[in-house]
């Protein structure tokens, strides 16, 4: 019987991908391990190999084909003495059940990329934008400091030839060279102490981490070494440095790589702790981190930064650190979310109007310094707030908004502030686990509901 | 007129002892008046402390002084230095008034942090000394950082990182000297080993005692000196600075030295023998070293010591009466100095 071969999943958050070159033809003999195509992912370009021996029937997608689910048929693999027709069969649109009963349920398209929220940028940005994915937004806010400032430069691992192990330092290399884009060993604690180092001598560094959770063996350098200089110093020594990567869970990755950081470091005086939503925050936010003069902690999320938004299209554009931005108007509850939740407190917004109450939906953007004005100004409007994280409840950011908002307007509120989190165990691994222990949609929804005294 | 030394004591025949063991009778001299202020300012900072006039942690570099006066006379104002929290000799080695680093002991206004960082974090970017950090080794990555940015600059700079036989089994020690060699970075990490960290001696900490060892793995040379004898000190720096120079990447030095008081003032000192602490001041002090030096080769007399030595207690003197009189700071102090206004 003929066999399938499916568009396979490459990465851990990969649902599609181009399929950027055939490396055989049909009708080439093939055995275990050959490789026969290339497929461009969210993350790199990767070979794919056969794991059968017979000989390519049919090509099913064309070379150069984007947004190729994962788990859909790209090519049909004959075995000795199946001739072609046998291919078509198999290829058909809609092949009976009882022809292929084991690959039907596989190839069928996997879950839907979570929908792309389009975000207007600044509201008070009049000119031209384009559209860009978080991820080119990261890139080009990099690419521009650099040219601007020749003390900036990026350090990590797999930053430089690689060109990041998330793709987000894309040509930094090829136009900065290797003096400027620097890949490390696999060594935080050293690598991050380092750029603290050069920091103190009034270079400008970017610091890549893989991803936050590993930047957890580099902590002392952030807090002790980058974040308490200044003050011990008395002013004379100072450190501009900005330590980014993705943040939050990712998906199926388990305990040790799925969590939130943002309360941590927004727990230390002496830094800032960004976290934005959309590119065009991120890109005008991380712009503004290079050039701030203290450490700046930029949180981002991995699951995002494939998804495109309209960015100012100015080398100079950039937001200022510690404004949030009001992203939908409402006058019923007012919803506080920063980074992906921002994305799912939007979506809770529409189905909350569809029952008729109208949501005021914040992005916080940076989470240290709190824009408590905003926050305050909106609960005035309200008399209701739900925070959104996907970090853990204890002593989370929801825990300083609440405090925030008694000290602030308790007496404007209508209704204890609501609280929406990730649970607080360690992340699981399996999928249904997983998914349960993330804050989804409707847990906003009715956390807002019940903020509202509504059932 | 030159001096040969000849009390060197290293364990390895070094390279350097068989270069530069040369030091005119008014090199000497400065280096005794440098070690004797550091021994002065030190006895002084004692005293305060006992009077309750300094608080917090108090670590004295008694015994130690010959290491930071022979490095720092082998490099220019414009190399560097960063070491741990036992930082005062480095501080007035590097040319610091003792006035401002007394009233930091003191948590004062007039100290160099504002008395915000007290006897652990001191800084002075005018003199090129990068502190101060208390986090055992968190100094060695920070150290091979300042040498980052000196290349990055294409300067022919030097960073002197500092730490000590304790640090030297800190993981992050290994991913500085990794960097550091890979990436030919002009760092001279200077191992002062005073054979105890805290209460823990060498032999009970360190597999393989020989640290100038330590970065035989990534390629790195390594010299053990007698940290007791600053003209033996300045020689191996002096080969060490020149590496730097030559691109030719980061130098370990193990000093082998000895300090007199306990790690810090609160120390029981029951982890070693008083009788070892007499042997080593009585045979090895790096101060009467040098003053026998001055003395033998007939540079100066006793009165002429006697004489500096005065000066030296007035100028400690005067630091002390800075630090009592300086006023606390200025309680809107607590809350400057935490973020610089963007």
């Amino acid at each position: 019987m003929p066999i399938q071969v499916l568009m396979p999943a490459l990465s851990p958050t990969m649902t599609e991908g181009t399929l950027a070159k055939w490396l055989k033809s049909e009708g080439d003999e093939v055995s275990s391990g050959d490789v026969i195509a290339e497929i461009e992912t969210d993350k790199a370009t990767m070979e794919v190999e056969v794991v059968d021996d017979g000989v390519i029937g049919k090509l099913l997608v064309a070379e150069g084909t984007e947004g190729v689910a994962v788990n859909s048929p790209i090519a049909v693999l004959l075995a000795d003495g199946e001739d072609a027709s046998a291919a078509d069969a198999v290829a058909a649109p809609a092949p009976a059940a009882s022809e292929v009963p084991a690959s039907a349920e596989a190839a069928a398209p996997a879950a839907a990329p979570p929908p792309a929220q389009s975000v207007a940028a600044e509201p008070d940005w009049t000119g031209p934008t384009v559209t860009m994915t978080l991820r080119e937004a990261l890139r080009d806010g990099m690419a521009e400091e650099m040219r601007r400032d020749d003390s900036v430069f990026l350090i990590g691992e797999e930053v430089a030839q690689y060109e990041g192990a998330y793709k987000v330092s894309q040509g930094l290399l090829e136009e900065f060279g290797d003096e400027r884009v620097i890949d490390t060993p696999i060594t935080e604690h050293g690598f991050t102490g380092l750029a603290v180092g050069a920091g103190f001598m009034g270079l400008r560094p970017v610091v890549e981490f893989m991803t936050f959770n590993f930047a957890m063996q580099a902590i002392d350098h952030i807090i002790n070494s980058a974040a308490k200089t200044l003050y011990m110093s008395g002013g004379q020594m100072g450190c501009p440095i900005v330590f980014r990567g993705p943040n939050g869970a990712a998906s199926r990755v388990g305990a040790q790589h799925s969590q939130c950081y943002a309360s941590w470091y927004a727990h230390c005086p002496g830094l800032k702790v960004i976290s934005p939503f959309s590119a065009a925050d991120a890109k005008g936010l991380l712009k503004a981190a290079i050039r701030d003069p203290n450490p700046v902690i930029f949180l981002e999320n991995e699951l995002i930064y494939g998804e495109s938004f309209d960015v100012p299209d100015d080398a100079d554009y950039t937001v200022p650190i510690g404004k949030a931005k009001v992203l939908r108007e409402g006058d019923d509850v007012t919803l506080i979310a920063h980074s992906i939740m921002v994305g799912r407190t939007l979506q809770a917004a529409e189905v909350l109007a569809a029952d008729g109450l109208n949501a005021e939906v914040i992005d916080l953007r940076t989470i240290r310094p709190l824009d408590i004005e905003t926050i305050i100004e909106s609960v005035k409007k309200t008399n209701r707030v739900v925070s959104c994280e996907e970090g853990w409840p204890f002593a989370g950011i929801g825990s300083e908004i609440a405090m925030v908002v008694m000290e602030n307007a308790f007496d404007w509120l209508d209704a204890p502030v609501g609280r929406v989190a990730g649970l607080d165990v360690p992340m699981p691994y399996a999928a249904n686990l997983e998914k349960a222990a993330l804050p989804q949609v409707e847990h906003i929804v009715d956390a807002a509901k019940a903020a509202c005294y509504r059932t | 007129m030159a001096v040969k030394a000849t009390k060197s004591k290293s364990k390895r025949a070094s390279k350097a002892a068989k270069s530069n063991l040369q030091a005119s009778g008014e090199e000497l001299l400065q280096y005794y008046r440098e070690m004797l202020m550091i021994r002065r300012f030190e006895e002084k900072a004692g005293q305060l402390y006992g009077m309750g006039l300094i608080g917090g942690f108090c670590h004295l570099y008694i015994g130690q002084e010959a290491v930071v006066v022979g490095m720092q006379a082998a490099i220019t104002p414009d190399d560097a230095v960063i070491t741990s929290y036992r930082d005062h000799g480095h501080m007035l080695a590097c040319g610091m008034d003792p006035r401002g680093v007394m009233a930091e002991l003191t948590g004062r206004a007039g100290g160099y942090s504002h008395g915000k960082g007290g006897s652990m974090h001191m800084f002075s970017k005018e003199k090129n000394f990068y502190g101060g950090h208390g986090i055992v080794a968190a100094q060695v990555p920070l150290g091979t950082g300042i040498a980052f940015a000196q290349k990055y600059n294409k300067t022919k700079n030097c960073c002197l990182t500092y730490f000590g036989d304790g640090a030297i089994n800190q993981g992050q020690v290994y991913e500085s000297m990794n960097m550091a060699a890979l990436w030919s970075l002009p760092v001279i990490y200077v191992i002062e080993n005073n054979k105890y960290a805290m209460g823990t001696s060498q032999e009970r900490a360190s597999a393989g005692t020989e640290l100038y060892m330590r970065g035989t793995a990534y390629g790195i040379p390594g010299e053990q000196v007698d940290g007791m004898d600053v003209v033996a000190v300045r020689a191996a720096a002096e080969m060490a600075v020149q590496h730097c120079r030559d691109g030719k990447g980061p130098f370990v030095l193990e000093m082998m030295t000895y300090r007199y008081r306990g790690h810090s003032m609160s120390d029981p000192a029951k982890y070693r023998a008083r009788e070892e602490v007499q042997k080593v001041r009585s045979e090895r002090d790096p101060i009467d070293f040098v003053r026998q030096l001055l003395l033998d080769g007939d540079h100066t007399d006793e009165a002429a010591l006697k004489q500096m030595d005065r000066e030296v207690k007035d100028i400690v003197s005067d630091a002390a009466e800075f630090a009592q009189n300086s006023p606390e700071p200025d309680p809107s102090e607590l809350w400057t100095d935490i973020l610089v206004d963007a």
